[in-house]
């Protein structure tokens, strides 16, 4: 593949090769057959668009409270209902629909952030260490096994209790904790395109370091970053959920989700959907990004192949 | 082979090194811990007095050196709160944990093994979707709400399992699966992919082509070779467990040590907090450790790399 785009006998193709439908076509093509990226991807959109026009979508200020009805039940119950909440109301009488939806921002703001934050670290690291090897590598390396030794959820919890339970806290612990993967992957990869044709033929015209890795490199590293990103993405949602849930989170009145499951918890032998509710929005978000993951890194890996 | 390993302990001993120093670094970024040790209540005075007996008037490094220089020794100070030795209190409970985080193994390879087997078998069958379907699922469920609604189902509703405590061995059932099933979609996915490429390899056919029976080449040939990377993931899973036991713990009441970082994380108790990070953190290096070493004397390519 390598030779063929060096050769001068690239211009005379073949009439198959003409009458052969475009890489571009191909690779639509077989995004539209992936089952698993398609699903993803229409889950993942439709929450982003709720996430994004949650003040016009949202029925209720997720903030404003009527302590006169509190723990008002979702449509499905008997008794208790209200029409105006359709998915009843919380503790101190918020109105849960609303809530949920705002969640969904909170979510994603800390799943973008946190990779925006975890990417640049790790890649950075990655490509550093498998473009210049030896020493910088052997450096590098430690740096990665370090983090790992590292128990994340418990450093995390001690790092929000040093600095401050907040939005803002808990997305850089989390990005400054979340870059290993990126590390790894990005290391290895640019190992193997260190190698390549194109890429000695840059070195040996004489480019520049900075240039060969922006330029030549990059683009190869581009896909596998997305499918670490998702990964990266999807672990930081849960762990943030979890965060708030334990109370070293997002703090209240933030309609955080896992902050949600946290304030459900007293109620849950007589409201067991203030529990099951926030649950289901973080299960469906993250297996939307897992779906639209999966489906990603089968699409470039046949393309790659 | 044996400079390899000297090399990798020396290695690991700096990355504990390097922990230790980050872990007592950050706790003393929190909250002034003599004001922490003194109550609320307390006189400039008598802040100043529990400064001076605690030694937090010194250098951080001298601090730090003293602290590192008696947990070698195996002392971790006392407790701010407690007043008691930390050694104590952490030896008391490692018992609960290592038992939990045992069975949640446990129950990840008994589900993960004949599944992914299964899956191997008959690629793209129906028995195939459906671990995928599991592991899919699995991997978005967040495991404290998945904890959370087994609270609500089978301890509120049925009322067949206890939901707090640690007296019996029903109190174990529903923290082994919540901390269990979440290793259970990357134990299956290996599973399946070493069983795949073993069933296609030449030793396999030839133990076919010779009329041994289908069980035999599966249980004897195929699967105790396939089965050596899944081990060794769940080794490193192990060690990851005893991070999630902190949510899963505090859920369910179960007073081991991931319950006690939680309460130590809540009431600033910083040698608590440290002795378990640095406990987690070593526990994590000696498997990782043990594995490398494993693999090295397994395949002797890899120390001359």
């Amino acid at each position: 593949m390598i030779d063929m785009s060096l050769s001068p006998l690239r211009g005379q193709q073949t009439a198959e090769e003409i009458l052969e439908p475009s890489p571009m076509s191909k690779l639509r093509r077989r995004i539209f057959k992936n089952h698993s990226f398609m699903i993803g991807a229409a889950i993942l959109i439709v929450i982003l668009v709720c996430a994004l026009v949650a003040p016009l979508l949202a029925p209720h200020d997720p903030y404003e409270l009527d302590l006169s009805k509190r723990l008002i039940n979702p449509f499905w119950h008997d008794k208790k209902t209200d029409a105006e909440f359709m998915l009843g109301t919380d503790k101190i009488g918020r109105d849960y629909l609303s809530r949920l939806i705002y969640g969904a921002q909170i979510s994603l703001l800390i799943g973008f952030s946190t990779i925006l934050i975890s990417g640049v670290i790790g890649t950075a690291l990655g490509v550093t260490a498998g473009y210049f090897g030896g020493r910088v590598d052997m450096m590098v390396n430690f740096i990665i096994n370090t983090r790992l030794a590292m128990p994340v959820f418990l450093v995390a919890m001690a790092a929000v209790v040093a600095f401050g339970a907040s939005l803002h806290v808990v997305i850089l612990v989390l990005g400054l904790f979340l870059w290993d993967r990126f590390a790894v992957v990005m290391r290895s990869i640019t190992m193997q395109a260190r190698d390549l044709d194109y890429v000695k033929a840059a070195r040996a015209i004489g480019c520049s370091t900075p240039h060969i890795i922006i330029r030549e490199i990059f683009p190869n590293v581009l896909s596998s970053l997305t499918v670490v990103a998702t990964v990266e993405m999807a672990n930081a949602i849960l762990l943030e959920a979890a965060l708030s849930f334990l109370g070293f989170g997002v703090q209240a009145p933030t309609p955080s989700w896992g902050l949600m499951l946290n304030e459900g918890r007293e109620y849950m032998f007589f409201s067991p959907w203030l529990l099951a509710l926030p649950g289901m929005g973080l299960f469906l978000l993250v297996l939307a990004i897992n779906l639209f993951g999966d489906g990603l890194r089968d699409v470039t890996l046949e393309r790659e192949r | 082979m044996i400079a390899y390993a000297l090399k990798r302990i020396f290695v690991a001993f700096l990355i504990l090194l390097v922990v230790s120093g980050l872990t007592f670094s950050l706790s003393h970024l929190s909250a002034d811990p003599a004001l922490t040790i003194a109550g609320e209540q307390a006189s400039d005075e008598d802040i100043e007095a529990v400064r001076k007996l605690y030694g937090f008037d010194r250098p951080i490094v001298e601090q730090y050196g003293n602290w590192l220089g008696r947990a070698l020794q195996w002392d971790f100070g006392d407790s701010f709160h407690y007043k008691a030795p930390v050694v104590e209190m952490i030896s008391g409970r490692i018992g609960t944990t290592m038992t939990l985080g045992f069975l949640a193994i446990l129950f990840a390879l008994v589900i993960s093994i004949p599944l992914g087997t299964l899956a191997a078998m008959r690629p793209n069958s129906f028995i195939d979707r459906f671990a995928l379907l599991i592991a899919v699922f699995g991997q978005a469920l967040p495991t404290f709400w998945f904890a959370l609604m087994m609270i609500i189902v089978f301890g509120v509703w049925w009322r067949w399992l206890p939901i707090s405590g640690n007296t019996t061995w029903a109190h174990f059932v529903m923290p082994t699966i919540a901390l269990g099933y979440y290793a259970t979609p990357a134990l299956m996915r290996l599973t399946r992919a070493g069983m795949i490429e073993v069933l296609g390899s030449d030793y396999i056919r030839t133990a076919r082509a010779k009329g041994l029976s289908p069980t035999v080449v599966l249980f004897k040939h195929a699967l105790r070779n396939a089965i050596i990377p899944v081990v060794a993931l769940a080794a490193v899973w192990f060690g990851f467990m005893l991070g999630g036991s902190i949510v899963i713990e505090t859920i369910f009441n179960l007073k081991g040590i991931g319950w006690l970082s939680y309460d130590a994380l809540l009431r600033s108790d910083l040698p608590v907090v440290q002795a378990i990070v640095l406990i987690f953190a070593s526990f994590y290096v000696v498997l990782t450790l043990l594995a490398d070493l494993l693999n090295a004397y397994l395949d002797p390519r890899i120390s001359v790399r």
